[in-house]
């Protein structure tokens, strides 16, 4: 069975790199603009591993995984962060709220591939 | 979809966050402090950056990291987004999209001030703040001021670009023989919070090499006491690999925070470190990992077994009491769909007030190629046309005017009017994207004439076609420049004449009767009468005795090859006069005005129509053709009388029309339509208004009515025809052409028609 991804960035040029790398990989992919329609598509959605953005309009990374981990049904779900910000700090902070791993950009497909491998059985 | 078509997307996402960013730093500099304005220019040039990122655009990822780290700065209230801060910032933005313009079409961008805006921005960022009039050569660092930032260059983030190889690479085993390691990894309850599993872990390590895993369960509690979801293993493992410390620790990176990991490597090989442990070593089977969690499944499978032997209950339950609920049960059903109705209304209110306020969030949006919109128009323009010769042909045949297809038809007539208008509205676009551009042209020129300028723009969401709006810029930016260079005085004159020494020039945009109309303002020393009368009698445009008013010297300025500063400036351009920008606005059929105060300033008023894919025209014959002339064009409609016309010269004549005198143009004769002129007194002559403001009368034979008229370009389909703008087909389904009246009024100076000559306009 295909594994789905939910993949929320609010940049259409990141959101289709993801799209194509995804399905090129054999994932299924959903996607969001941002935190916000991230968890309202959660349930629908019903992934195997979330790709979020950190910088997002509305509700950004740090929440929206926080809202994640807040719903008993995806609380440990694996979700990597994509972003440009790979320093201690934000790295941290994005784990406190909850984020499994991170991806750091410029966005690479094989690392891409790789992460997502890393936390998905 | 392929990287092209993402770099495309890429390019379109840039210009939509250029504009973002530049409005945003506007907000800023008109004292807007708003985080969530802070927060949205940030993420326009980190968005940028990540997506040029990932096309290898290192020019504009170098440039936006700089910009960004700024910026960060301002976000965290690090620096105070002063007027001179901003200055820096909208100059960075400018640079910023030409670095984009230039990634993608090529070309080269001005390195030396990208450099030397990198240099400001980083002052910024080190707490830097410029001085107002400051030479900028020594940007002083302010030693006091109290929320003078710390540097943060340093601990700013700097993306740590890694690659796996890298370690690779990094530990290259010296030796043959593959090192063990011995590696200890418990995890703590968090690592499962966060998603993280130490089985995949445990798995990704076994990739490296050979690998034999033990589990500590010794902290296993009895069932009673047991926490699920708590830590309660540990794993001892022994890798052997000659892909380094660093792999390994690569496989925890995401983990590392959350468990306790060591790593040594081990020297003797023969020590088996199974047999140092003191507990208990259960060997540890990955291959669990491939089918499934037995246990979980069979949780699973045992409750919905339960679950459906409840249901059995419940049917049987609910099958004993059908026979005497039949009778309410049949009751109950008519009662039903009322109840449904009830919250089914109650739901399609909650979603439509979710809707609004979605709406008020942000309207949501699709994106649509422009081509299936022309392709749409086009095809909305043919039904119009269709339409028209249906009315047609039906009131020619049907005499009887009450038939139910004459209403039909009319219905029709209203619905198509109705699509036409909104299809139009489709492509219908903000003027706002034409006016953010002319605040970087006035910055630009502003700091190149050292004037103080501030450029106010008013009724940005004033929508207007696509078509317009793509030609707008042009005549506007050529404006603007003029405003600026000619219009505005120095900061010292300003002063000397008791005004602000910053220059306000005044951009507004609103909706007029069916037009947008857009005004350009300055409050600079307006119009020097004096001097453009004296260069027109120099140029030999008026002559030397000529009496005119205020308002016809103004519009001087508009005659070819007029230019009034003393000595031509880069800025304006040599040559290139107001001459182009009417010309370029009557193209679109529109008209300019100027009206001018001296030492107050001058307002430019263009008036331009909505759309150029229908125009507002009035038919005409003229020698058995069907012409239209723009209603635009016409001033007013008269019936000449013999005494009003008076020849003069070989084969000119004149007009008289409340005692001025005005040209008398035979539009059949400058199109060759008939060989000798028409008798005026037999048609209707059509006052209209020619490119240097003065008017001309167009003779015709007859009108026959005012119409919309859908625009078909006629070198599209034809070729060019000098004095024909485009042409249309009309009810009857024939083709009539529309009239380019600059270029015919120019025909009947004299000069004959020549393609390059007449204006067409685009269909």
């Amino acid at each position: 069975m295909k594994k789905r991804v939910l993949t929320v960035d609010d940049s259409r040029t990141i959101r289709n790199m993801l799209l194509v790398t995804l399905n090129n990989a054999g994932f299924e992919t959903i996607q969001a603009e941002d935190g916000v329609e991230g968890l309202e598509v959660l349930e629908e959605a019903n992934p195997d591993v979330i790709v979020t953005d950190i910088n997002m309009p509305r509700l950004d990374g740090f929440g929206f995984i926080e809202g994640v981990r807040k719903n008993d049904r995806y609380r440990a779900i694996p979700i990597l962060v994509l972003t440009t910000e790979s320093d201690a700090e934000k790295k941290n902070r994005a784990r406190q709220a909850g984020a499994t791993g991170w991806i750091v950009k410029p966005f690479d497909p094989t690392k891409l591939i790789d992460a997502i491998e890393r936390v998905t059985a | 979809m392929d990287m092209n078509e993402i770099k495309e997307i890429f390019f379109q996402e840039c210009e939509e966050q250029l504009a973002e960013l530049e409005s945003g730093l506007l907000k800023l500099n008109d004292g807007d402090r708003d985080p969530e304005t802070v927060n949205a220019v940030f993420r326009a040039v980190h968005s940028i950056k990540g997506g040029a990122g990932a096309f290898g655009l290192d020019d504009l990822v170098s440039f936006a990291h700089v910009f960004e780290t700024t910026l960060d700065c301002v976000r965290s209230n690090r620096l105070d987004p002063g007027p001179e801060v901003l200055k820096v910032m909208l100059k960075s933005a400018d640079v910023l999209a030409d670095l984009t313009n230039a990634a993608r079409d090529g070309g080269s961008v001005d390195e030396a001030r990208s450099r030397q805006l990198i240099k400001e921005l980083e002052a910024l960022a080190n707490g830097e703040v410029p001085q107002a009039s400051a030479a900028p050569a020594e940007p002083v660092a302010k030693p006091v001021a109290a929320a003078a930032p710390p540097p943060v260059n340093d601990e700013g983030f700097q993306p740590v670009a890694f690659s796996f190889d890298d370690f690779d690479a990094a530990e290259e085993p010296p030796l043959m023989e593959m090192p063990t390691y011995e590696i200890v990894f418990k995890p703590k309850s968090d690592l499962y919070a966060k998603g993280n599993e130490a089985t995949l872990l445990l798995r990704d390590l076994s990739r490296l090499g050979e690998m034999s895993i033990h589990c500590d369960m010794g902290a296993l509690p009895t069932l009673d006491r047991l926490s699920p979801e708590s830590a309660y293993f540990f794993w001892k493992i022994s890798l052997k690999t000659d892909k380094g410390e660093d792999a390994i620790r690569t496989v925890f990176e995401f983990a590392e925070w959350d468990c306790d990991l060591e790593i040594s490597l081990i020297e003797d090989e023969v020590a088996q470190p199974g047999e140092e442990l003191p507990m208990q070593p259960v060997p540890f089977d990955l291959s669990i990992l491939d089918d499934e969690p037995a246990i979980s499944v069979g949780v699973v499978e045992e409750e919905e077994q339960l679950a459906s032997r409840q249901q059995d209950r419940d049917a049987a339950v609910a099958a004993a009491a059908t026979a005497s609920n039949v009778l309410q049960m049949a009751q109950s059903a008519t009662r039903a769909p009322a109840e449904k109705a009830a919250p089914a209304a109650s739901a399609a209110a909650q979603s439509a007030a979710a809707q609004q306020a979605a709406a008020s969030a942000a309207t949501p949006t699709i994106r649509v190629d422009l081509d299936r919109v022309d392709r749409l128009i086009n095809l909305v323009g043919e039904l119009v046309i269709n339409q028209a010769m249906l009315s047609q042909s039906v009131v020619e045949n049907d005499t009887n005017g009450t038939s139910s297809i004459n209403m039909g038809l009319e219905e029709l007539q209203q619905l198509t009017r109705e699509i036409q208008d909104s299809v139009m509205a489709i492509r219908a676009q903000p003027v706002k994207p034409v006016f953010q551009r002319m605040s970087r042209i006035v910055r630009e020129i502003a700091d190149m004439t050292g004037k103080s300028v501030r450029l106010i723009t008013e009724g940005e969401n004033t929508e207007v076609d696509k078509t317009v709006i793509d030609k707008l810029a042009e005549p506007l930016t050529h404006m603007i420049r003029n405003a600026v260079d000619h219009g505005l005085e120095t900061p010292e004159k300003r002063l000397a004449a008791g005004k602000s020494a910053e220059g306000t020039v005044r951009l507004t945009a609103k909706h007029r009767s069916g037009r947008i109309v857009i005004e350009l303002a300055d409050d600079g020393a307006g119009i020097n009468r004096e001097k453009v009368r004296q260069k027109a009698i120099d140029n030999d445009l008026i002559a030397a005795d000529a009496n005119l008013s205020d308002e016809e010297i103004d519009n001087l300025i508009f005659h070819a090859g007029f230019s009034t500063a003393d000595k031509i400036s880069d800025i304006s351009g040599r040559g290139v006069g107001m001459d182009v920008v009417k010309r370029s606005i009557q193209a679109l059929g529109g008209r300019i005005n100027i009206s001018s105060k001296p030492g107050h300033g001058s307002v430019f008023t263009m008036s331009l129509p909505l759309t150029l894919a229908v125009l507002d025209g009035m038919v005409v014959t003229v020698a058995n053709q069907t012409l239209v002339v723009p209603l635009t064009a016409i001033v007013e409609t008269l019936q000449p009388e013999a005494s009003a016309i008076h020849s003069f010269g070989a084969n000119q004549r004149l007009i008289s029309i409340r005692n001025s005198f005005c040209p008398l143009v035979d539009v059949g004769r400058i199109l060759n339509f008939r060989a000798i002129q028409a008798n005026p007194v037999e048609g209707v002559a059509l006052l209209v208004e020619s490119e240097g403001g003065g008017q001309r009368a167009l003779m015709v034979d007859a009108i026959q009515g005012q119409r919309q008229v859908v625009i078909k370009s006629l070198e599209a389909n034809y070729t060019h025809v000098p004095g024909i703008a485009a042409a249309t087909i009309l009810g009857d389904g024939r083709v009539a052409l529309i009239l380019d009246v600059d270029a015919i009024v120019a025909a009947s100076r004299g000069q004959s028609l020549k393609p390059e000559m007449s204006l067409a306009a685009a269909g």
